[in-house]
């Protein structure tokens, strides 16, 4: 430290800015809540592009040998879909969460590193801006999520080499952010917040950081062969040439088997923070779902070929893979039913997080029950690439996930932005969307058993499925209705000006409501210091010997805040370079596609971003 | 509140009986038609029954629970603090297992039973090219009676005799030496699936050759088609697999081991013409079809030999009628136009040039 405050505060390249307010300060944030906001804007944003991308599906699948879209487009639009919500939707949604409420619940001031947190923003943003690029330039990918080769890299349009190097891109960011978010967890938690008075939120933001960093390398060399191969006519994936089309399969699934955990463990610690709020208990059996949590984590890694039960492993790695796949469904058991726990005998306030939350676990029941029929493996080789698998992952992602995720939209919503979103349409869009959504997903159920198969742009009246083909398009657009519900409740929300009645208007358990809303830069005048698991609510609440709440009278707790100390809190500035850094790899993207002058001209922006961020001083002069 | 869920829920089981009736659906994997689909099917219904008691446990408990315990308006009602309960936790961490343990059982003997290939089998090789499926019959005694006397070999229908265990080896083919016509056609992943007889297996182009063994109960016709994702046209990759019985069976095979039929008919022979491009005419057919006993020996695309059989129901990966001639036509005048991305070219064939063509191919029984 010694060193680098005596470097002189002219050493940066250029003058490091000051301004906190106001447009320009929103590109040089270095603040983890205001990249946390841009996080989920950015998120929301490609949530509305993916779910018009799923109308456009479901409105091809209206009706049989439809005309609507042709073959080429489908495809295009079904992958975009898939990478849309994946990758550019429900991954950063998380990352706003986690970017947002991490610091504020173990009593942080910022993430470790704030510089590389407005990196990993731009770099994910960058990245999804690159990947719908291709629309204009030659076409969008068009080989599925999965990218399976020889398929996708011998395919002749340039979609899938926008796949390979736009989630390389992406993956960069989530590599970043999954060490910053680690290293934060693990690093600056206040005083007495030990890891077992960490809320399962936490918990769970840092077992998804640490799958995040295990498995993202290994699908970042699959997809440096795939571009090799699509780019220069390797043979990594080549089967004329010796080349293992299966190699991809096994590195593809390593990592995205890790990821729908990723996917999922956020919206299960959002879930385990709402219902004991909402139900005026605390979590039922905390290790146990903490536990339970780090138990999906390491067998996740372990389940990955059950998405490969039908390419002829053979009898041993199916077996083997069979029983992981039912095993990782005991510790998902155990996270239910301490939900339902924590809601037996409680006081269950049904208010729009509530009902999200209640039901993103009925949902996800009942994805989690078609899941442990794929793990009947001779079964799954009916199922597999059917309707029934996209139900069962829908009603875990969408049902899931989707749910877990609105549910913390309107819990912290009066902490964000310091006003409530109308609790009456909140409640009008969970009763659509759950309708809605039962209506699209439920129905494929029956398709897929009904022999449609998945990624299949037409389907023929013979078939016999139009019906239930027709229903499930009715249900895409009550959830678009209900998503419309969610945007004018925002927007009007949003116009009104800010100020809550009540700082605290759930009664919260943790440590983010301690602080004003929205919370001031520096989060807490005094690092707080922790006493308890739901330490807030133990500051508000006693318990006697019979375990019956006590409330705490006001200001009795000596953690009251101190007011005078603000002009003491040492925050660094904002800075240029992150966003400068983050700006150079897409460009060196571009090049690898078109032009080495570009790849130079990308690698001296990064080179001169990253230097610049090196060189810069900690605070402005 | 919540009715309507439930309402939704009883639809679904409901709705869930009435597919596992169905006998309309041509595709319906719970309607199997052999054992190695009733095996599957099986299975699946043994996992549902436990699977719909945790369903009714967790749902129905969670509907309780919220109607119980829900809060009602001017009653402050503080909670008892439930923190835990350690035998309740190793509980529904045992319980859950021991279900997952037994459902295990059959599971893994089932997936050791499906993996046997009885040697007495007869034995198909499955092709899967972008975006049809070639057949051919590799037995000793279902040689065919003419040239090199190579094996039965049909496209888009596998025909076979009802009852009897089939093993299917699966290769996936095209690209390389086969795109003669200068449009690429590649070896990618397929999966061939009948969901009435047999669940999926992935084709894999290279030296990695899958199998399946089924056999169908009854002589029909059963729906199939691609299930790995292989490209534009996936969706329209199917094939139909026809169970003949003794009698039929026998006669097919007798039909299928002669060359094919040389036109009398005075349009079909213009149309044979065209197809060897004898009169300098046409001839491009040959770059990539074959017809058994004549010249045209390429396999880039289906095996024409017996293209008008009763048997060879459909062509153009099953996507149209044989006997429908208007579709033939539309074809064989551009075949990009009914099927974006085909790797068949548009020869620009005239009217006349293609009247004569169908009936060639009318002729090929």
């Amino acid at each position: 430290m010694a060193t680098a405050a005596s470097v002189p505060a002219h050493r940066g390249i250029i003058r490091r800015p000051t301004a906190t307010t106001g447009w320009l300060s929103w590109f040089t944030t270095i603040d983890h809540k205001k990249i946390g906001i841009l996080y989920g804007v950015s998120a929301f944003a490609f949530f509305l592009v993916g779910g018009a991308e799923a109308l456009l599906i479901r409105a091809q699948l209206a009706k049989p040998d439809n005309t609507l879209l042709n073959a080429d487009q489908y495809n295009q639009i079904f992958t975009m879909h898939g990478l849309t919500m994946i990758f550019l939707f429900v991954m950063p949604m998380s990352a706003a969460f986690f970017n947002y409420f991490i610091p504020l619940m173990i009593g942080a001031r910022d993430v470790a590193f704030p510089r590389l947190n407005a990196f990993s923003y731009w770099l994910f943003l960058f990245g999804g801006l690159f990947l719908y690029s291709s629309w204009f330039l030659g076409g969008a990918p068009n080989g599925g999520w999965f990218g399976y080769p020889p398929n996708s890299t011998t395919d002749p349009s340039i979609g899938m080499t926008f796949y390979a190097i736009g989630l390389i891109l992406t993956g960069i960011a989530s590599s970043a952010g999954a060490i910053n978010l680690a290293v934060t967890v693990i690093n600056m938690r206040a005083p007495g917040m030990t890891f077992f008075r960490m809320p399962v939120f936490v918990w769970m933001g840092l077992v998804v950081q640490f799958l995040l960093a295990f498995s993202l390398p290994i699908v970042t060399v699959a997809l440096f062969e795939m571009l090799f191969d699509r780019r220069w006519q390797t043979n990594f994936f080549e089967p004329a040439a010796g080349g293992k089309p299966l190699l991809w399969q096994n590195l593809f699934w390593l990592f995205a088997h890790p990821e729908v955990y990723i996917l999922i463990l956020p919206a299960f610690g959002i879930i385990s923070e709402i219902l004991p709020v909402f139900s005026r208990k605390p979590l039922f059996g905390y290790q146990f779902v903490v536990f339970s949590g780090i138990a999906i984590g390491f067998i996740g890694f372990g389940v990955w070929a059950h998405h490969m039960f039908a390419v002829g492993l053979g009898p041993v790695a199916n077996t083997a893979f069979g029983i992981t796949t039912a095993i990782i469904a005991v510790p998902t058991g155990i996270k239910i039913f301490n939900w339902m726990g924590t809601m037996y005998g409680g006081d269950l306030h049904f208010d729009t997080p509530m009902l999200m939350a209640v039901g993103a676990v009925s949902m996800f029941v009942i994805g989690g029950l078609s899941g442990v029929t794929h793990a009947v493996v001779p079964s799954d080789y009916q199922q597999t690439d059917t309707y029934y698998v996209v139900a069962h992952f829908h009603y875990v992602l969408f049902g899931g996930a989707v749910f877990g995720l609105f549910g913390g939209i309107y819990y912290w919503w009066p902490k964000v932005f310091a006003r409530m979103l109308n609790e009456f349409w909140g409640k009008v869009q969970f009763w659509i969307m759950l309708i809605g959504f039962n209506l699209t997903f439920g129905p494929m159920h029956i398709l897929g058993l009904g022999g449609m198969i998945r990624r299949e742009y037409t389907y023929p009246a013979s078939l016999g499925l139009t019906f239930w083909n027709q229903v499930a398009t009715v249900g895409a657009f009550l959830i678009a209705l209900s998503v419309l519900i969610f945007i004018v409740n925002a927007i009007v929300t949003q116009l009104r000006k800010p100020g809550l009645e009540n700082e605290d208007p759930w009664d919260a358990r943790t440590l983010e409501w301690t602080t004003s809303s929205p919370p001031p830069v520096y989060n807490f005048e005094e690092i707080p210091v922790v006493h308890a698991l739901d330490e807030f609510w133990h500051r508000k609440y006693a318990e006697d010997k019979e375990g019956r709440l006590i409330r705490v009278p006001a200001g009795a707790s000596d953690d009251a805040p101190d007011t005078h100390r603000e002009h003491a809190i040492h925050l660094p500035s904002p800075s240029f370079w992150p966003l400068v850094a983050a700006l150079g790899l897409p460009v060196i993207g571009y090049g690898v596609l078109y032009s080495w002058w570009l790849v130079g001209a990308g690698a001296l922006l990064a080179i001169v971003g990253f230097m610049g961020w090196a060189m810069e001083p900690p605070v402005a002069d | 509140m919540r009715t309507k869920r439930w309402l939704a829920f009883g639809l679904l089981a409901v709705t869930l009986l009435l597919v596992s009736c169905s006998k309309d659906l041509p595709q319906n994997t719970m309607n199997p038609a052999g054992p190695t689909a009733q095996t599957e099917k099986n299975l699946l219904v043994l996992v549902l029954w436990p699977a719909a008691l945790v369903f009714l446990i967790v749902e129905g408990g969670i509907l309780l629970i919220s109607i119980r315990y829900r809060h009602r308006k001017g009653r402050d009602r503080m909670p008892a603090q439930l923190h835990g309960h350690t035998r309740l936790e190793i509980g529904w961490t045992i319980a859950p297992a021991i279900v997952l343990a037994v459902i295990m059982v059959p599971t893994v003997s089932t997936i050791w039973q499906l993996a046997r290939q009885p040697a007495d089998a007869m034995q198909i090789t499955v092709e899967g090219y972008q975006w049809w499926w070639g057949f051919s019959y590799t037995d000793p005694d279902m040689q065919t009676a003419y040239g090199d006397h190579g094996p039965i070999m049909t496209a888009d229908v596998m025909v076979i005799p009802a009852g009897r265990t089939i093993d299917l080896s699966l290769t996936s083919l095209g690209g390389g030496a086969h795109s003669t016509n200068g449009i690429p056609d590649h070896q990618v992943i397929h999966s061939f699936w009948a969901p009435r007889l047999f669940g999926k297996q992935d084709v894999i182009p290279g030296d990695q050759t899958n199998h399946i063994v089924f056999s169908a109960d009854e002589p029909g016709t059963y729906y199939g088609q691609c299930a790995e994702f292989c490209g534009l046209q996936h969706g329209r990759m199917k094939f139909r697999i026809v169970a003949l019985d003794a009698a039929g069976w026998q006669h097919w095979v007798e039909a299928e081991r002669q060359p094919a039929a040389t036109p009398t008919e005075q349009l079909a022979k213009q149309g044979m013409d065209l197809f060897f491009g004898t009169n300098g005419e046409g001839g491009q057919c040959i770059q990539c079809h074959s017809i058994g006993g004549t010249d045209a020996a390429a396999t880039a695309a289906p095996n024409l030999t017996h293209f008008a059989s009763e048997t060879h129901q459909c062509f153009a990966g099953c996507d149209f009628e044989t006997t429908d001639e208007a579709a033939l036509k539309a074809w064989l005048a551009d075949p990009n136009a009914v099927k974006l991305g085909a790797k068949m070219p548009d020869y620009g064939l005239t009217p006349d040039q293609i009247d004569a063509l169908v009936a060639y191919l009318y002729s090929l029984k």
